[in-house]
């Protein structure tokens, strides 16, 4: 598996990073010399095996009980944002 | 009678599968202790979990999960005894962890099936491919300032069930009936108040469009609608719109598209064009979800009488007509109304006040079955005065407006306006014979064979007796008197 | 000197009335004043709270109040989030940040009364393993090679936490292991650190790296002080799923146990890859002291650990990649202005997130990718329930196993930077405990050729920690380890 400098873009906006030329070439080369070393995974014989997906195993998910235990501290929630109006966070204009 | 577009090529079948998100009936939010409630200042509800902040970790709420369950119960689907949740990845300014939390590949629900009724009288059976539960992003407000969208998270992570139909229905009236169906269920589980205007169900519409037989087309996504007449709409445009793409020889994208109300088309949504790789994988900070089956099964015990299950009863056991039951089985308030009102009285009768003069009334007032002008005990002390034959049907009606007034009882406003029906024969013989008196010329008539002005002497008999007359016996009298 | 003292005499002096809180939290800031400059082990200090915190201390030690760790000083990893005080996680992107709220873990050593003097340095998000890649600059080991002056790594990503902990800038630090964050540069520090099974302490308010495998643990001078510490921090917490619903049990005591009848396991997988003959003979040194002190040495085989660390790079960046989307400069940290959202979130995450952080993300997204997650992800969960069921096996047979913690000792600052997989090779033999949640224990065991500290780490059963202490601290009491770091405040 390799990747083109056009997949790297693709891969860097999908996760919003701004790359210039530069980067985009040597991140695409460190990259590929990263998935070119995994590909020793492919040796391992995986038919039938249950993957595991998460940290823990034999546990199963705790349910919590529906009550109102939080919330009402919108200054706190909003007194780290760089930008906010009034009670609102703001991001430039979205068109939809 | 099969719902189909003619286009310049001929007629086209529309294809159309449902994904309703319906915010669950609960306290708090699906991950987090805030509150849910529609209309809170601000940001007011939100917890640092629901803002995204470093180090927030979900733990989820065991009433979501049951509502859920119950809900599936109710669609008579599979409850998947382990699900689990996923992640979802994308960037929007609504979405503050940058995922949502979802089920992608082990809902907790399984397939379902909807049965829904057509004017026709004809019914479907839709089928429901699955029910998974997620949490709701926030609000971006748009219109607030010229060059900035304000972002309220007081909705982010509140729970959703997202119920996906199979794409079995073929007209705008199948997905209508569809979303008034599914919504009547929820509305009996108690699982969603199904309020649309506030946002507590929407719909995506996936539309495409065929000619008959062929393999489905392309289809399109319309995001977020949010009543049944713009589904409805939503789908003839979107239709119509993909119709007009194929005749003029272009090819339909998959894409996600937004329904215009105002201008009553659907337009491709520019934010949306590049989160097509969600990057789904299992969300690490939870755990499978194990449900017990004796759990399931004390919830399907305690489960309430469904729509279709009311309808079936209302027609064994009332005798009434399966449209007449569809209507009242639609709200659950509806059915309980009337089974109070029916009870020990004419149930046809009963049907017929409750969908005529009282659904009228309730219209007219812009009052709720929830919050009726009048109770149905109180409507049934009325139906009682027209069974023993102390008013007629006519002063009936003017009774019944009479307590949508003043909220008095019928008896007590017949006594007070002296409307007790007259079944004096003497005061009946009377005003018959000063009709027919009065009216010689029609009396030959109607003896040269006219009969339909039988009906003329009746009126004018009950409109001498100022409409009390009972109308059983006049109408023997005058019989008598004209043989 | 107040700061050579271990946590546990220094404790035992603050109970005894020998010393107050404050004037061994004085010892310790007046330390770091003298040393900082030069091991940059903290990104902030907050001398003035830790007095504060220590005066309180003296207090609740005057009325007889002896909490575990009433009026003991420590440094925090700037991972944990801590009420009021900035929290950075080592990236630019959080500069700005002031946590609303307290961890789990340092509320929980807050309850026990300990003094918390700053937070430590660390690689950016806690991804490496050298503290490099901190965007508040590289932390230096307080060691240095024998007639040779070059800066060392400290190891990451715990790299502040550790390096204060040997500098005797704190008595003990909490740090956080994603694939060997507390052992490795436990082992390049010559100190002690446990990261203990996955679930034993709450993960929540502390940053996310990769939500699977994060751990948090402590670091201090010996095993027991590690026990002592640990025995705060854990604990059920019904805020993190994940979280195991068990009881905290006396992790000191187990110290004392020895490992008389232990059954010791010896993977053999982990001779392969080429071993340092030193490392080889200090890992035949401490199995020969186990033996000596009654325990039977086993050979096992783990057949699936040598893929650990290829499975590790699947897992933890695509994790990583999901977890460090909400830095997108809306709600908190540092946001750089764009013309459109889009442009605003690329702008903020390109300038805020360093190379390491960015190559993680960028690989994270890429394996969960349509067409890819079966490949990479998938596969790579799959071959970790197969570490997990190698472990699950061996430990059938035997109570803990003895590996060395790292393949070499610290290096110097600059070296192995020009590829990314030749840093990545110092985490192969503590990575498969983080697939596996075991807990592993990291012990100072012996000096290199150059005079630097190795150490040798004891994997256990899960939620068995107690063994995993009985062992470390016999090796501990074993080894005699007694050298000292070269750069000291006042030496």
């Amino acid at each position: 598996m390799s990747l083109d400098p056009a997949t790297v873009r693709r891969i860097a906006r999908l996760a919003r990073i701004r790359l210039d030329d530069a980067q985009v070439a040597q991140m695409g080369a460190e990259l590929n010399s990263i998935l070119g070393w995994i590909e020793q995974l492919n040796e391992v014989n995986v038919d039938g095996v249950t993957p595991m997906a998460g940290g823990t195993h034999n546990m199963a998910q705790r349910l919590r009980a529906d009550a109102v235990t939080d919330g009402g501290i919108a200054e706190q929630v909003l007194a780290n944002a760089p930008d906010r109006e009034g009670a609102f966070y703001t991001v430039p204009k979205v068109v939809e | 009678m099969t719902y189909a577009i003619e286009g310049s090529s001929g007629a086209w079948e529309v294809v159309i599968g449902l994904e309703v998100h319906a915010q669950i009936i609960s306290q708090s939010k699906l991950f987090s202790g805030a509150a849910t409630g529609f209309g809170a200042s601000p940001n007011s509800q939100v917890s640092f979990v629901d803002a995204g902040f470093p180090g927030m970790l979900p733990v989820v709420n065991g009433e979501c999960i049951r509502q859920a369950v119950r809900t599936g119960l109710g669609l008579n689907a599979q409850i998947n005894l382990v699900s689990r949740f996923d992640r979802k990845n994308y960037f929007y300014a609504d979405l503050p962890n940058g995922y949502q939390i979802s089920q992608y590949e082990q809902p907790i629900v399984g397939e379902g099936a909807i049965e829904i009724e057509l004017a026709d009288g004809s019914t479907r059976r839709i089928g429901v491919t699955r029910l998974h539960v997620e949490q709701d992003a926030g609000k971006s407000l748009h219109d607030q300032d010229p060059s900035r969208s304000f972002i309220d998270l007081n909705r982010a992570g509140v729970a959703l069930m997202e119920i996906v139909s199979e794409p079995d229905l073929r007209s705008p009236e199948e997905a209508g009936a569809y979303i008034r169906k599914l919504r009547s269920i929820l509305r009996y589980l108690g699982t969603c108040d199904g309020n649309m205007e506030e946002g507590s169900l929407r719909a995506d519409v996936n539309v495409s469009v065929r000619k008959q037989g062929e393999p489905y087309r392309t289809r399109c996504e319309v995001k977020n609608v949010n009543s049944v007449r713009f589904v409805m709409q939503a789908i003839e445009a979107e239709a119509l719109r993909q119709i007009g793409v194929w005749e003029g020889g272009g090819t339909v994208e998959q894409e996600t598209r937004l329904f215009d109300p105002h201008r009553g088309e659907t337009r491709s949504m520019r934010s949306k064009e590049d989160a097509h790789d969600y990057r789904y994988f299992p969300d690490p900070d939870l755990l499978p979800l194990v449900l017990e089956q004796s759990w399931v099964d004390e919830l399907r015990a305690a489960l309430p009488e469904l729509p279709d299950a009311k309808r079936a009863r209302f027609i064994a056991e009332y005798g009434l007509s399966p449209y007449d039951a569809a209507v009242l089985v639609a709200e659950q308030a509806t059915a309980q109304f009337y089974e109070t009102l029916a009870k020990g009285r004419d149930p046809k009768q009963a049907a017929n006040w409750l969908t005529g003069d009282y659904f009228a009334a309730l219209n007219r007032l812009g009052r709720s079955i929830e919050d009726p002008p009048v109770s149905a005990e109180s409507l049934g002390g009325l139906l009682d005065l027209i069974a023993d034959a102390t008013i007629n049907g006519k002063i009936a009606k003017e009774v019944f407006e009479a307590m949508l007034e003043s909220g008095d009882s019928a008896a007590a406003i017949v006594d007070a306006r002296g409307l007790r029906q007259v079944t004096d024969s003497g005061a009946i013989d009377a005003a018959v014979d000063a009709v027919l008196a009065a009216n010689s010329d029609k009396v030959a008539e109607f003896k040269s064979g006219k009969d339909k002005l039988f009906g003329f002497f009746v009126g004018q008999v009950m409109k001498a007796m100022a409409g009390k007359g009972n109308p059983a016996l006049v109408n023997d009298v005058l019989r008598a008197r004209l043989r | 000197m107040l700061t050579d003292l271990t946590l546990a005499e220094a404790r035992a002096g603050l109970r005894a009335g020998r010393f107050s809180s404050r004037e061994l939290t004085q010892a310790f800031l007046d330390a770091i004043a003298v040393l900082n400059p030069k091991l940059n082990a903290f990104i902030t200090v907050t001398g003035e709270a830790a007095l504060a915190q220590a005066d309180a201390a003296d207090v609740a030690l005057a009325r007889g109040e002896q909490r575990n760790l009433t009026g003991i000083p420590l440094a925090i990893k700037d991972l944990f989030c801590t009420k009021g005080v900035r929290t950075t996680a080592g990236s630019r992107i959080l500069a700005p940040f002031i946590p609303p709220y307290e961890s789990t873990v340092t509320a929980n050593l807050l309850r026990d009364g300990a003094v918390f003097l700053g937070k430590a340095n660390l690689d950016e998000f806690a991804m490496g393993s050298s503290n490099m890649a901190s965007a508040y600059g590289a932390v230096t080991n307080p060691w240095t090679r024998r007639g040779d002056n070059r800066a060392l790594v400290p190891g990451g990503s715990s790299g502040g936490s550790a390096a204060a902990v040997a500098g005797r800038l704190a008595l003990g630090a909490t740090a956080t292991d994603t694939g060997g964050s507390i052992r490795q540069p436990a082992s390049f520090c010559g100190i002690a650190g446990i990261k203990p099974t996955y679930g034993r302490c709450s993960r929540w308010g502390v940053v996310a790296f990769a939500s699977s495998l994060d751990q948090a643990g402590p670091l201090a001078r010996t095993v027991e002080d590690c026990a002592i510490m640990l025995g705060s921090m854990a604990g059920f917490d019904a805020k993190d799923s994940t979280s195991a619903d068990l009881p905290v049990p006396d992790f000191a005591a187990a110290c004392a146990r020895g490992v008389k009848g232990l059954r010791i396991g010896v993977p053999r997988e982990y001779r392969s890859d080429g071993m340092a003959p030193e490392i080889e003979a200090l890992w035949t040194q401490g199995l020969d002291w186990l033996r000596a002190e009654g325990a039977e040495i086993v050979d096992v085989s783990l057949p699936h650990t040598k893929y650990g660390l290829a499975t590790y790079y699947i897992v933890a960046p695509a994790e990583a990649s999901s977890n460090l989307a909400r830095y997108d400069g809306v709600r908190f940290g540092a946001r750089s202005q764009g013309r459109d959202l889009i442009e605003l979130y690329e702008k903020t995450r390109g300038e805020g997130f360093g190379d390491e952080v960015k190559r993680r993300v960028l690989i994270g997204t890429y394996v969960l990718s349509a067409g890819y997650y079966d490949a990479y992800y998938l596969r790579a969960q799959k071959v970790r329930a197969l570490i997990l069921q190698d472990f699950t096996e061996v430990f059938q047979r035997v109570d803990a196993l003895l590996t060395p913690t790292t393949p070499t000792a610290a290096f110097a600052q600059g070296e192995r930077m020009d590829d990314p997989i030749t840093m990545y090779l110092n985490d192969i033999f503590t990575v498969p405990a983080n697939m596996s949640g075991s807990p592993g224990l990291s012990v100072p065991a012996g000096l290199d050729a150059h005079g630097l500290p190795l150490g040798l780490q004891v994997l256990g059963r899960h939620f068995d920690e107690e063994t995993v202490f009985a062992v470390g601290a016999a090796l501990e009491r074993a080894a005699g380890f007694s050298a000292r770091p070269g750069m000291l405040a006042g030496v």
